[in-house]
């Protein structure tokens, strides 16, 4: 049974869509929220935000995550920054122009609705962090400092030198400590959720395991919020943190949740090369670092054999002899092309053969002009605890000698469906953040995750949800002794047992690390028909062989980290396999989709918008079944869809 | 390159921990210590033991989850990093390495290297937070900041709370921790309003929950991965004395 998708966008003109709304949604009385239980999956910028304002609102929450303590989800990794259309560089910024800038650099494939929404709330988030004693850099008249982004011609992105989704998180987590010293909110760290329970057709409540204990756990609830972020680790190697995971997500859609544009990934173009088998996971060099380094190759094949050779220093090859190739290509955006163009452009220049390193996977990003123009305090100023990791990391210098840098894979913008509420295709079942698909189309523009993951928590959600909630204030508490309970938790425990039970020879890790391989040959930078069939194939037999060779050591009732990534490579191996289906589906380029059938003269993507501007919403069919896909055709009512053009 | 490697394992809570010995061999010298540990965990799990658990999780030095004492170093011998951004090229060759959970009375163990730091948590739930509500605040620009107020603060603010100032601490002492907190807020406008009652209230429950008391030793500064200076220390005590004596 296909959906019937309802995004339920408001009518009326662009920026008034989101009042109108506001002023026709129903609200909840103090009393009545007294009365309601809130559960939030997360506690990252979505999570924490929106569990802090719900608590602040009146609402029960109970707020859970895998971590130790809220202030660890990756949002606290993200370096550069945070839009915000304050133009407050009077370079005549505007919440239009971010909201153009953001749908251009999604290639066409968000909501328009969403989108304007997302640019009109992101000065209150600059207010509310400054409010919380959000430390952002300032200038020397007191005020805030801003830099620029990929994809912007304009200087809107506030920062906290290179720890701003620390700084933002620091400040959304003491929100949420606010609440818990409050009682509004009570915290369950060192617990993951296992599965959404579904009743009458509404969420209410989750399955949890506690990490500690291995105690599986119920909690009812009157709304379910995930707000656990993207599922980037299916590559084994990301910049993700390692626990970063799809389960929480990949359980709804198995509840009946449609996952939208699962196929939309991010590669970002700065992060540290591959240096080998044993490597863990991949580090960012934040995008900030375009503002003065500037990425090139040499033009000359011998130079870059002596360079792999060691015969030559990077620094030794004359300014003629470099090509600053986004430069060249991209005259009007230069180094700050957004991360889809800037990564396919690098693995351009590495497959004609340009790459610097030994594995020919790498090119440079340099600071020297930007050093004889500024002066290395000033460098270091700007990026200096990012020089520092780097050099930790490499054993090479930055400031004397260009960084080494490579696409990775890095966002996820696919996830649940989500309508204008911000709400599932499951009545009761909210997603925010990076875990649902809603407002950066094919590609994410940087510094614009952190301010969707805030939009949501602290402006959208508290006021949307009330709209649900306004129709449970009659429900009585949700009682957890239900035949839906007892069959979640059931089915919770079958599955820990099924896996303990396989007895096989090859770890966890030993099988993530050949779906990655799968998934990056296949579902990476570009991708063809063939290769997405391959991947198919071949996921569907590896996911054989995790059912028959997993060895898990220990047992269920203990701290047992092996179980937890076992439970979610088992869904990262239904979850790629779902991505693949999508890029083969999705016969044209667009974002970070890059199917190499589709593509201009000049290697850039080609959209087909007469048969591609839809969301593919797809629904689980059951684990060796092909799902099925509805289309939630993407109708632009303001914006004109063009090619996307970088150069002029 | 090979290492011996002694590290404390420890079933739970209540049970008894002990050292045990295990060789890692052929890791490259720019393995991060925590592949190396994922090199033996893999290898524990090939041979049937059960791996041991740390806590990690970014890997970039910034989540704070990481912990661990190496050699005797709260993140190990390196300046200034945690342990996740720390290379094998710091170890020498063939040499023993002693791998221990944080040794604090306020941070249990849970399972051999992981510890239960949720005091950290209820310290900053006592009041290191800015009582605004969503939505209910003047402009970003309202206030002008200076400059260097707002860079001193980032400075306290760079804190990642993962617990090597308590752990290093002979004392157990978490004010750096708690200084860190204090100060970023202190130095800026919109914190001073409950700047006494924010001081009060996380000593207070910094005694409570079992931390020692301050004898500046200085230890926490030095291993602290992100050099938070014991400047804040003395901050928080102005503070601190500040608010009591308008009591």
């Amino acid at each position: 049974m296909a959906y019937k998708l309802d995004a339920k966008t408001p009518a009326g003109e662009l920026a008034q869509k989101w009042s109108n709304h506001k002023a026709a949604i129903k609200v909840v009385s103090p009393a009545n929220k007294r009365k309601l239980d809130i559960i939030v999956v997360g506690t990252g910028l979505g999570g924490a935000s929106a569990a802090a304002s719900l608590g602040e609102l009146g609402y029960n929450v109970k707020i859970f995550c895998i971590s130790d303590s809220p202030r660890r989800a990756h949002s606290i990794a993200a370096q550069g920054g945070i839009n915000a259309a304050k133009n407050y560089q009077n370079d005549n910024d505007s919440v239009y122009r971010l909201f153009y800038d953001t749908i251009k650099g999604g290639d066409y494939r968000a909501r328009e609705a969403n989108v304007y929404r997302l640019a009109e709330v992101s000065n209150l988030i600059i207010d509310q962090c400054v409010a919380q004693g959000v430390p952002f850099a300032r200038e020397y008249g007191g005020l805030l400092a801003n830099r620029s982004f990929g994809g912007a011609q304009v200087s809107r992105t506030f920062y906290a030198r290179g720890q701003t989704g620390q700084q933002l998180l620091l400040g959304a987590y003491a929100a949420l400590n606010k609440e818990i010293a409050a009682g509004s909110v009570k915290s369950y760290p060192r617990h993951e959720m296992l599965d959404v329970v579904i009743e009458n057709g509404e969420a209410c409540g989750i399955i949890a395991r506690n990490l500690v204990t291995g105690e599986i756990e119920r909690h009812g609830a009157h709304a379910v919020v995930i707000a656990t972020g993207g599922y980037g680790n299916v590559f084994f190697l990301s910049t993700n943190a390692m626990a970063s995971n799809g389960s929480a997500a990949f359980q709804c859609y198995r509840k009946g949740a449609g996952f939208a544009n699962p196929c939309f990934t991010q590669i970002h173009p700065t992060c540290i090369p591959v240096h080998g088998t044993q490597q863990s996971k991949l580090t960012l060099m934040s995008e900030s670092l375009r503002n003065d380094g500037r990425i090139w190759v040499p033009k000359k094949m011998e130079d870059v054999e002596a360079i792999r050779k060691g015969t030559k220093k990077p620094s030794d090859i004359a300014e003629a002899d470099r090509d600053y190739y986004l430069e060249r290509r991209y005259p009007a955006f230069g180094n700050l092309v957004p991360r889809d163009v800037a990564s396919r452009a690098a693995k351009e220049r590495c497959d004609a053969g340009y790459g610097v390193n030994e594995t020919g996977l790498a090119v440079f990003l340099d600071f020297k002009t930007a050093i004889e123009r500024l002066g290395k305090e000033t460098i270091k100023q700007r990026y200096g605890n990012l020089f520092d990791m780097y050099e930790e990391i490499t054993d090479v210098n930055p400031y004397e000698q260009p960084m080494q840098i490579f696409p990775a894979v890095h966002y996820t913008m696919g996830g649940i469906w989500v309508d204008y509420n911000l709400m599932t295709t499951i009545p009761g079942l909210y997603a925010i953040g990076e875990a649902n698909f809603s407002d950066h189309g094919a590609n994410r523009l940087g510094a614009s995750a952190l301010m969707q993951g805030l939009a949501d928590g602290y402006f959208v959600l508290p006021y949307t949800i009330g709209d649900y909630l306004a129709k449970k204030i009659q429900a009585p508490k949700v009682s957890t002794d239900t035949p839906a309970f007892d069959e979640a938790e059931k089915g919770v425990r079958a599955r820990i047992e099924r896996l303990f039970a396989i007895k096989g020879n090859q770890s966890v890790d030993d099988i993530h690390k050949r779906l990655g391989l799968i998934m990056w040959d296949n579902v990476g930078m570009a991708r063809t028909k063939e290769s997405l069939e391959k991947a198919i194939v071949e996921i569907q037999a590896l996911r054989k062989e995790f059912y028959a060779d997993l060895k898990l050591v220990g047992c269920n009732e203990s701290f047992n980290v092996e179980l937890e990534k076992a439970l979610r490579l088992e869904d990262f191996l239904e979850l790629g396999e779902l991505m693949a289906r999508d890029a083969l589906n999705r016969e044209e380029s667009c974002g970070g989709h890059f199917r190499s059938e589709h593509q201009t003269e000049d290697g850039e993507a080609l959209r087909h918008d007469d048969k591609f501007a839809y969301a593919a919403v797809w629904e689980y069919k059951g684990i060796d079944n092909a799902p099925e896909m509805t289309i939630e055709q993407l109708d632009y009512e303001f914006v004109h869809r063009a090619q996307r053009n970088y150069k002029d | 390159m090979n290492f011996t490697l002694k590290i404390w394992r420890q079933k739970d809570a209540k049970s008894q921990g002990a050292f045990e010995t295990y060789k890692v061999e052929n890791i490259s010298a720019d393995t991060s210590f925590l592949e190396m540990m994922d090199i033996l965990n893999n290898n524990l799990i090939h041979a049937g033991q059960e791996p041991v658990a740390f806590d990690h999780d970014c890997r970039e030095g910034i989540c704070g989850m990481c912990s661990m004492h190496i050699n005797g170093h709260a993140h190990g011998p390196s300046q200034a990093v945690t342990t996740c951004q720390m290379y094998m090229r710091k170890f020498k060759d063939g040499s023993t390495i002693t791998i221990e959970p944080w040794r604090s009375a306020a941070f249990p163990v849970i399972r051999d290297l992981v510890v239960d730091r949720g005091a950290y948590d209820k310290i900053l739930q006592a009041g290191g937070f800015i009582s605004v509500r969503t939505n209910s605040v003047p402009d970003g620009n309202a206030i002008p900041i200076p400059k260097a107020d707002a860079d001193e603060s980032m400075d306290a603010a760079a804190c990642v709370g993962c617990g090597a100032c308590a752990a290093t601490c002979k004392n157990g002492s978490a004010m750096l921790f708690v200084a860190a907190r204090v100060s970023s807020l202190a130095k800026l406008p919109q914190g001073k309003v409950e700047g006494a009652r924010r001081a009060k209230a996380m000593v207070a429950k910094m005694d409570e929950l079992g931390f020692g008391n301050c004898t500046n030793t200085g230890a926490c500064q030095a291993q602290c991965p992100k050099s938070i200076s014991i400047a804040h220390i003395a901050r928080l005590n102005r503070e601190f004395l500040a608010a009591k004596l308008q009591d």
